[in-house]
């Protein structure tokens, strides 16, 4: 198994697309961090009339943490698309160019296979969160240095500027990574389940991507009839959880609690569904896949 | 003689089509077993349900006595297989390939057996090479060499000639010939051209629409002694008439496009001393078996494109 | 916005007598004053705004006459109120544009307390009207209440301690107008879970509070200027 993982890591690392998604986040990550470098205006945007109430020091507002946050806020939402150029490829890819044949031929199972594909993918998913937490959370510390994190949260009703302590910071960070680890992972899953399908990766992909994409419209789209019965049901709805982690609980005096979250079982609630959604998705790859003609 | 792959009433059915019907055959071991049928025969079909690329829809395959139909990875163990093209993975070295699959083969794999293995197919000084800068040989060369990494038992090739050039092709007739007679392996080829069964198999299959139409000895089969020789001469219709006057008068035939005797192969020097000597000047002259023969008219019945004749 | 002085420094310990003169009272309390030069003080500030979740920080106040005043936060983001800095009791009491109308008497915590309303002569100035509660018997001003043309009301209420002498007290509540917040729609996209909003929305609508418990002062021994910067 575990030779067979390395195989098929190798083979992701000698393919160029793998590092359009590494390219990608750096070159976002260096922008978004070089804009706010060069003019931290954007947190007049946030502030919006705070400012006028309230004397607030922006240079420590922004922070290598704030950053952090920002820029998740804007890239978690495109790397689905990201995980999708390796995952959709898995088989598809192989398909297309032939080899998936000559690799059935071996005697492996192709549960074994498909497993492996999948594993691999989640190892790549986690790299990119890694290396997107080095560029984004590390390297924003070194640039902007720490200090206390905002969150500025929109909510139905009004909107709330929470400020979690530094050193109750990491944490929420490392569990947010998890999190956004897990919730990439349907996404590899979903397009590993359409890969297998496929007789080249493009089909898996863009499927993948547009799946995400009005998933994500209808999650968004505040219309109560849909927030209640359509929903809850869609995994785009929970893409965003890792931003739970940053909600921090407030005690009736309206202060934060060090170390608290405002509704973990709403987080965890949320793990839970994702987690069913990679197994039935997962699942269901395996169970095509073994059953599948490979025509190619 | 040992029965390595026994296969018995085979059938796949791709939803309402029948690819293959209730098909039956032996190989034994140290055959080199000719596939052979038109293209869309289901041959195809056929090898790929041996490797377990396609699930048969019924049937039995025994390989070394235990069916393999479920998930039993014996067979594939002990086989080595080109399916159509050698794809290989073009990003990749032919070191790197070959190193994948021979891991995946469940081999241990040393540096010295991979490149012994890519010396043998001529690949050696390219082995770092990727794999999309060979030409369409090296790739084939390199799916041989996958193939065989893991020293199987069994090799089966699914019309390894195709896209080769006559060089390509000789080469290949002639790893199948040693693969069979020096290194023992037992082979199962198909192609849809009967010449290049006839020239490396010993034995062999015919199937047409998914269905067995004969298997056999190819010595049996295509014994010399029924043979169709196919005559065009300047004037068909006097070589006709002097046929008639033979001993062949009986198995002589007339088409609009030439005459046709079935005969002993051994007779054609005959016929042509006997046409030559009253005066008629030969055009060609085609012995081809009988087998052969069926073979094509098969073929021909299942053209749909009006041949073009002048 | 003119920024001046807080009016921490307003407060006076003058010996009262029963219903003094209103004028002779608010001079009490400017003579209290004006024994402070400068001081520095460190307490905590807890700051109650709806829409806003800090915590408690912890503040330095630094102040030097006439009207320097800076609260800095020790350590971490801190959302100092802006009045709180700029609303300027000193030139309300301390110079004489302004025109005092005795309002006779009010209440604070079970306590009587004289009301003096401050007009300002300035027709330009920010401020409209300014209300100053002051206990007799101590001359401190315990509550300060000022209206101003753009920035609403503000209110302050003193607590005095151990530092009363020098009319400086242990605990000030800033009360203020926070404006509403609201972030434009699709700047983030926020994990809804579900659930109905915090119990905390009883804050929603009310005024903005902050409160700074003073911990320490340290009166007239000197105040850096770079401190205000």
């Amino acid at each position: 198994m575990w030779s067979l993982l390395q195989i098929e890591l190798y083979k992701i690392s000698k393919r160029p697309r793998t590092y359009i998604a590494f390219i990608a986040i750096a070159g976002i990550v260096l922008i978004i961090q070089a804009a706010f470098k060069a003019d931290p205006g954007y947190l007049n945007i946030l502030l919006q009339n705070v400012g006028d109430t309230f004397e607030v020091d922006k240079g420590k507002v922004i922070n290598g943490y704030f950053m952090c946050y920002m820029i998740l806020n804007t890239l978690l939402i495109q790397v689905p698309i990201l995980v999708a150029l390796v995952a959709g490829d898995a088989i598809s890819g192989e398909a297309n160019m032939g080899t998936l044949r000559l690799l059935l031929t071996k005697p492996i199972s192709r549960a074994k296979i498909i497993g492996v594909k999948f594993f691999a993918s989640i190892i790549y998913t986690v790299a990119l969160l890694v290396f997107m937490a080095i560029l984004a959370l590390f390297l924003s510390m070194a640039i902007f240095g720490t200090n206390d994190l905002l969150v500025f949260r929109a909510k139905d009703t009004e909107s709330q500027i929470l400020q979690i302590m530094q050193d109750d910071v990491m944490w929420r960070y490392l569990a947010a990574f998890a999190y956004a680890a897990v919730a990439l992972t349907v996404i590899a899953a979903l397009a590993l389940f359409l890969s297998v399908f496929a007789e080249n990766s493009i089909g898996p992909i863009v499927a993948t991507v547009c799946i995400v994409i009005v998933c994500t419209i209808i999650s968004n789209l505040n219309i109560p009839i849909i927030d209640k019965n359509v929903r809850p049901w869609l995994f785009t709805s929970y893409l965003v959880g890792w931003k739970g982690f940053f909600y921090i609980a407030i005690d009736a005096d309206n202060v934060p609690i060090k170390g608290s979250m405002e509704n973990w079982p709403a987080i965890r609630n949320s793990l839970l569904i994702l987690l069913a959604h990679i197994g039935v998705l997962f699942g269901g790859a395996v169970w095509f896949f073994k059953r599948k003609d490979i025509l190619t | 003689m040992n029965v390595m792959l026994q296969v018995n009433d085979l059938s796949k059915n791709f939803n309402d089509f029948q690819a293959v019907k209730n098909l039956s055959f032996t190989v034994n071991q140290g055959d080199v077993y000719g596939f052979l049928g038109q293209n869309g025969a289901g041959k195809s079909t056929t090898l790929r349900m041996l490797l377990k690329l396609i699930k048969p829809t019924s049937g039995e395959i025994i390989f070394s006595g235990t069916n393999i139909i479920g998930d039993d990875n014996a067979m594939l163990k002990q086989t080595g297989a080109i399916i159509e093209r050698p794809d290989v993975y073009k990003y990749l070295s032919a070191y790197d390939n070959l190193y994948i699959f021979a891991k995946m083969s469940g081999i241990k794999t040393t540096r010295k057996l991979i490149m012994d293995q890519l010396e043998m197919v001529g690949l050696a000084d390219r082995f770092d090479s990727k794999a999309k800068t060979y030409s369409q040989g090296m790739k084939q060369r390199l799916g041989i060499a996958i193939a065989l990494v893991h020293s199987p038992k069994l090799i089966i090739l699914d019309e390894p000639t195709n896209g080769l050039d006559p060089q390509g092709i000789a080469d290949m007739r002639n790893l199948i010939l040693r693969l069979s007679r020096e290194m023992g392996k037992t082979v199962i080829v198909s192609s849809h051209l009967l010449s290049e069964i006839e020239l490396v198999a010993n034995r062999m299959i015919i199937i047409h629409k998914g269905e067995k139409i004969v298997e056999g000895d190819v010595a049996t089969l295509l014994d010399p002694a029924d043979t169709v020789v196919e005559i065009n001469t300047t004037d068909n219709e006097t070589a006709f008439l002097q046929l008639q006057q033979t001993q062949w008068k009986e198995r002589t035939t007339k088409t609009t496009k030439n005459i046709r005797v079935r005969t002993n192969k051994n007779d054609v020097p005959q016929i042509i001393n006997m046409l030559s000597g009253v005066g008629i000047n030969l055009l060609a002259v085609q012995p081809r078996h009988s087998l052969e023969d069926y073979f094509l008219s098969l073929t021909n019945n299942d053209t749909h494109v009006e041949p073009f004749t002048n | 916005m003119k920024k001046i002085s807080i009016i921490i420094f307003l407060f006076c310990s003058i010996k009262a007598t029963a219903q003094q003169d209103i004028n002779a009272l608010l001079a009490k309390a400017k003579a209290t004053i004006e024994s402070v030069n400068d001081y520095k003080a460190t307490g905590r500030m807890k700051t109650n705004v709806a829409f806003l979740k800090v915590p408690i920080a912890n503040v330095s106040v630094f102040f030097k006459k006439p009207n320097k005043l800076k609260v800095k936060s020790e350590k971490g983001i801190s959302f100092i109120p802006k009045g709180a800095v700029s609303i300027n009791l000193t030139n309300l009491t301390g110079i004489n544009k302004f025109t005092v109308i005795d309002a006779g008497t009010d209440k604070i915590a079970g306590k009587i307390v004289r009301v003096a309303k401050l007009l300002p002569t300035d027709d330009n100035s920010d401020v409209v009207l300014s209300t100053v509660y002051i206990d007799e018997a101590t001359s401190l001003i315990k509550k300060a209440k000022t209206t101003t043309k753009d920035n609403g009301t503000y209110e302050l209420e003193m607590t005095y301690g151990k530092y009363a002498s020098f009319g400086l007290p242990d605990k000030i509540i800033f009360s203020f107008n926070a404006k509403d917040y609201k972030l434009p729609k699709g700047i983030t996209f926020d994990f809804d879970d579900g659930t109905a909003p915090p119990a905390t929305d009883k804050l929603k609508g009310r005024k903005g509070r902050a409160e700074i418990t003073f911990s320490n002062y340290v009166i007239n021994k000197g105040v850096e200027d770079v401190l205000f910067k």
